[in-house]
């Protein structure tokens, strides 16, 4: 029971904060000049007076803004998320069929830097100090100044382009009808966009580790195993993995944020239609307010479940944890 | 040479590029970067290091020109960002356990979003251009910083000087600008620094996504999102070697921050 408590309390907090972002959020959007009546007079011209004062009425800008917002958290609760005017399709709609898509280039980014991550970041721990650990911590410190999106060019061109071993973008060939497509089609598309988001957060998880396991190569039960006479690749096995997996793994669910930050860019250089492709086509052009803010409320509830996630693993995993909760 | 005078000279050389590269952009006449299509879609060569583009233009010109906005940008929103998170920070340290728990959670509240889609909310309630960009990045950097600041402001707060300053009746607005602030130079100005290549990054990053500048610039987001038209026809210069331009820009100027750092604080930093 004293176990859940801490979660508990955790759960409220992300309810205030999600609370909290959706006022920010709509207060923002309403703030904006492109708004549906300059937008409805650009496409109409030559418009009258009544006309737009008719849709003003349609579209409830008159109500008062505390109304509004009322009206529209109503929505969100109910599972009415309005419609999104770009796709012409219900929000709720739109985000679930793109976070689908977005949800396979996600999760293979995400499980692939933490692979490498946790991988390298022991490779540098177990050689640390010698010419190895250097070289390919200059190269993670060098990697985590790259931005995303170029990053993803360089990729498209090299290994698109030059070598042309992976399609240029999209996430099936293009003219197949859906049913059509393999599953090897599918991931033959996958694997550019997924390399390009996986660089984002895996240096950083390699320096982390690093530090993580060179605390534990320092430690006094390090200090003792050596003098028994195991060698250091055992120790990692032995001591390391197990205390540098807990943190590591808080760090993978608390990269959420940027994991769906790094999405946008990715998908919009491949054309992957997911919904960080759906980011940029809502703030672009003429504005679709009501899927921006679906996407906004989304991606909070999206990195919140991470973190919760992080939480409740390092509550569960970690016996030190239970042991001072004793 | 010791190590302090080898530092000074580091950064020494690494204001003098950026500044090279400002001034070399800032002061470019129009007529460097007008097309020429006697020269067009050239790969890198002696006389055009780093190719031409499509309408004859130097990618090279056109890059130095990319970064100088880039810096000019990215020095006005990290400024910006630095002052909010001092005053956020200090504010959160001196005022009562409320305030400070107030601070935190409106940290969070930030931190619940994906910064990216944070920057263009703003950019898109501020009619997007430059100004949205500006202020969205500059809205959305500080919080690294304030939390650094905060813990500094938390152990010196702790010290008797404070204490007998605040048994002399000072007020804390006046503990705070004689006691506290002077000790936070250093630490501001190198997070000044420090929150430089994360505002060039968003802000190349946005225009990429066609949220910042507008097309016409030649910012480095808009060289990149452009040259992605032509990486399909093997024009891979186009995107190479701005974006490899930029992203030693931002080694530099972490570089610089860092040595900064060192000069100022050498018991703590290491180099």
């Amino acid at each position: 029971m004293s176990k859940l408590k801490p979660i508990a309390v955790y759960i409220a907090r992300g309810i205030t904060l999600l609370l909290a972002v959706s006022i920010c959020s709509f207060i923002l959007a309403s703030a904006s000049p492109i708004n549906p009546e300059t937008r409805y007079r650009l496409s109409h011209p030559g418009v009258s007076d009544e006309k737009v004062a008719q849709m003003r009425d349609y579209w409830g800008i008159d109500e008062p803004p505390v109304q509004r917002y009322l009206g529209w958290l109503g929505g969100i609760l109910r599972g009415d998320w309005g419609k999104s005017t770009s796709y012409r399709q219900p929000v709720l709609d739109v985000i679930g069929v793109r976070f689908k898509t977005s949800l396979a280039l996600m999760l293979t980014a995400w499980t692939l830097s933490g692979l490498f991550g946790f991988g390298i970041g022991s490779l540098m721990a177990v050689f640390r100090g010698r010419p190895l650990d250097r070289i390919v911590k200059r190269v993670c410190l060098f990697m985590c100044s790259i931005p995303t999106f170029w990053i993803g060019l360089v990729f498209l061109a090299v290994f698109a382009a030059m070598l042309g071993w992976f399609p240029f973008g999209l996430a099936v060939p293009a003219g197949v009808p859906p049913e059509q497509v393999t599953l090897g089609q599918r991931i033959h598309h996958l694997i550019l966009p997924a390399l390009t988001l996986s660089f984002l957060s895996f240096s950083n998880l390699a320096l982390h580790t690093r530090e993580k396991l060179i605390d534990v190569y320092d430690s006094d039960f390090a200090l003792f195993a050596r003098a028994r006479g195991e060698s250091d690749t055992k120790i990692l096995f032995r001591h390391g993995i197990r205390n540098a997996l807990i943190p590591a793994i808080t760090m993978q669910f608390g990269s959420f944020a940027e994991l769906f930050g790094g999405s946008v860019f990715a998908e919009n250089i491949f054309s992957y239609p997911g919904l960080g492709a759906a980011v940029s086509v809502a703030g672009t052009g003429a504005t679709d307010i009501p899927l921006f803010l679906g996407i906004v409320m989304f991606s909070a509830c999206f990195i919140f479940a991470g973190n919760l996630i992080a939480n409740i693993l390092t509550n569960l995993i970690d016996p030190r944890t239970k042991e001072a909760a004793r | 040479m010791n190590r302090r005078l080898s530092a000074a000279i580091t950064a020494g050389v690494i204001l003098a590029v950026i500044l090279a590269i400002y001034i070399g952009g800032t002061f470019l006449p129009e007529s460097a970067l007008r097309a020429d299509f006697s020269q067009k879609g050239l790969p890198p060569s002696a006389s055009h290091i780093f190719g031409t583009d499509f309408l004859g233009r130097d990618m090279f010109t056109r890059t130095v020109k990319g970064l100088s906005i880039s810096l000019v940008i990215g020095a006005a929103a990290s400024v910006i960002s630095a002052f909010i998170a001092l005053a956020v920070g200090v504010t959160a340290a001196m005022g009562r356990g409320w305030v400070d728990h107030a601070v935190n959670w409106f940290i969070d509240v930030f931190m619940s979003v994906p910064h990216t889609v944070l920057i263009i909310l703003i950019s898109v309630a501020l009619a997007r251009g430059v100004k949205g960009m500006l202020v969205g990045v500059a809205v959305t950097h500080w919080v690294g910083l304030a939390r650094i600041i905060r813990g500094e402001v938390m152990q010196i707060r702790g010290r008797q000087y404070i204490a007998a300053s605040r048994r002399f009746g000072k007020s804390p607005l006046w503990i705070a600008r004689k006691h506290i602030l002077p000790h936070m130079v250093p630490q501001f100005f190198v997070g000044l620094i420090l929150l430089f290549p994360h505002a060039i990054m968003h802000e190349s990053g946005l225009t990429f996504l066609g949220f910042g500048l507008p097309p016409e610039q030649p910012a480095i987001g808009i060289i990149l999102s452009e040259s992605m038209k032509y990486i399909s026809g093997g024009a891979v210069w186009l995107a190479f070697f701005p974006g490899l331009s930029l992203v030693v820009l931002v080694l530099l100027i972490d570089k610089l921050g860092n040595t900064i750092r060192y000069l100022l604080e050498p018991r703590e930093a290491q180099l």
